[in-house]
């Protein structure tokens, strides 16, 4: 009986301190996040979903604490996933209430990640649960992944260059499912009977959405006039 | 033959009837422009629900660019129809009032005559088109603003940057032009089969909305015919709003994703006016002018 006891023992408490490692480093890699008050980006954004024939163009992002986001897009009309998580670092980490547990480690582009899963407290949270391969040695979130109630699940990879020090990216690519589109051609008053894009090809396609960031403007103070 | 296309025109202009058609553009546009301007925001949350599951959409969407296109998507269909008002009374119209006889005694060849009267038709109708060009577009431009337009389709969404569309607009109203030239020749073939003006118009008119039904109708047993059907050509300006796009699905600006099926369209067309005006000078010169 006493071995069992001493057994069950060592195992809840290297859980706990396990759990304990894992929110220390989610803590410290907000930290350097905390460190970016606000920025207004540039860079270029290529929408890759089956359904949807857009150019790439010249994108402006702008950041404020605590979540605040606003994507422009040059020409004025932007298509983004629906969710607040899209394209947006800092809300991943923006809640303090979560539990944080270890999930291993894992490689992504020959870096040694490790995997941490973070799940809501609060029960009304569209978050139900987000997965963050964090660099340990740079403290940067390498790639997360977040399931939500409404959106489905959004994959975010992160390539970083010399914002790093930041914890800001050179380049995001945000994946994500979609839904099929279909329009009634009475709508659209579309009779001509063309030729039509494959249909398998415009189903249940993983769409894509690529951000290269050329420059960053960092804690010089973005208008709330911005983001309305 | 430059003096005969003056009085021709001079002929035109100086009947009321020429300008229903263009007092009846000038208020089918601008009350399209003012719904759409008062609650086109409805209209583009009903037309971009399913969209809108998916996606947030922001931006002026509902830009002059796409004002116009709505337009065009919902006139060029109708136009045909006044269009008709002036071809088909071109030679009944003057057989009616009895001055063909008059017209035919000077020294002027009945090729002529056809020439004259199809060249005055034809620039009637490219002054339609291009009043039609100046309220739907450049009006729009001033009420609702630029940007990049979005062109809904029923299977996918085409996005076109504000700066590659401008040329894509020219080339619709090219080929519109094109199109509302084929009815005209129609009308004016048919014009010479009467006395009065109203016979060749109804029947232009009948046959345009006829083969419009046909063209549009998505029932298989009529797929087999609509390819004979020009007004199945007529709606091919639409093809200049769609874009090739590379490996990475990234729409490529300049490019025109069935130019060979838009050409092919505007061929038949092409040859259709060829047809149809062919056929009324062999019908002209052969005809017993009696009145």
């Amino acid at each position: 009986m006493k071995p069992l006891v001493i057994f069950i023992g060592f195992v809840l408490i290297s859980l706990i301190s396990s759990a304990q490692d894992v929110t220390g480093l989610v803590k410290k890699v907000k930290t350097r996040l905390d460190r970016v008050n606000d920025y207004v980006a540039e860079g270029r954004m290529k929408t890759d979903v089956a359904f949807i024939k857009a150019p790439a163009g010249k994108v402006k992002i702008f950041f404020k604490k605590p979540n605040k986001f606003k994507l422009k897009r040059d020409g004025g009309i932007s298509i983004l996933p629906r969710g607040g998580v899209s394209v947006n670092m800092s809300s991943l980490l923006t809640s303090e209430s979560y539990t944080a547990f270890s999930a291993g480690e894992s490689q992504i582009n020959g870096t040694t990640v490790k995997v941490i899963k973070l799940l809501p407290s609060a029960e009304n949270s569209d978050v139900v649960l987000t997965t963050l391969y964090i660099d340990e040695a740079n403290l940067l979130i390498r790639k997360a992944s977040t399931t939500t109630r409404e959106n489905g699940t959004y994959d975010m990879e992160m390539s970083y260059g010399k914002y790093a020090e930041y914890g800001l990216p050179d380049k995001v690519v945000f994946s994500f499912n979609t839904k099929d589109y279909k329009v009634p051609k009475g709508i659209t008053l579309e009779y001509e009977t063309g030729e039509k894009p494959a249909a398998d090809k415009l189903k249940n396609k993983k769409g894509r959405i690529e951000i290269n960031y050329t420059a960053y403007t960092i804690n010089k103070g973005v208008s709330d006039k911005e983001f309305l | 033959m430059w003096k005969l296309l003056q009085i021709e025109l001079f002929k035109i202009f100086k009947r009321p009837r020429t300008y229903i058609s263009f007092a009846a553009i000038t208020a089918l546009v601008g009350i399209i422009q003012f719904g759409l301007k008062l609650d086109g925001t409805a209209y583009m949350e009903f037309m971009l629900r399913d969209l809108s599951m998916s996606f947030d959409i922001e931006g002026n969407i509902l830009n002059a660019y796409l004002v116009c296109f709505i337009i065009l998507q919902l006139l060029l269909v109708h136009v045909p129809l006044l269009i008709s008002l002036i071809a088909g009374d071109l030679i009944s119209g003057e057989a009616n009032m009895g001055t063909l006889r008059l017209l035919l005694t000077k020294p002027i060849s009945r090729t002529e005559v056809v020439f004259a009267k199809f060249l005055a038709a034809t620039i009637y109708t490219l002054l339609l088109l291009l009043w039609m060009a100046i309220l739907a577009l450049f009006v729009s431009l001033l009420v609702f603003g630029s940007g990049d337009m979005l062109n809904l389709k029923s299977d996918y969404i085409v996005q076109l940057k504000s700066n590659d569309i401008m040329w894509r607009y020219i080339a619709a109203f090219g080929f519109a032009a094109i199109a509302m030239i084929t009815v005209a020749s129609l009308g004016f073939l048919l014009s010479m089969f009467a006395e009065n003006s109203i016979g060749p118009i109804v029947a232009t008119m009948s046959v345009i909305v006829v083969f419009t039904i046909l063209s549009t109708l998505d029932i298989p047993i009529f797929n087999a015919i609509k390819p004979y059907l020009f007004t199945t050509h007529m709606i091919g300006w639409k093809g200049f709003f769609d874009v090739k796009v590379n490996a990475d699905n990234e729409a490529i600006a300049g490019t025109v994703q069935n130019l060979g099926k838009v050409m092919q369209a505007a061929g038949i067309l092409v040859l259709h006016i060829i047809g149809f005006l062919t056929a009324s000078i062999l019908v002209f010169r052969k005809k017993d002018v009696l009145s």
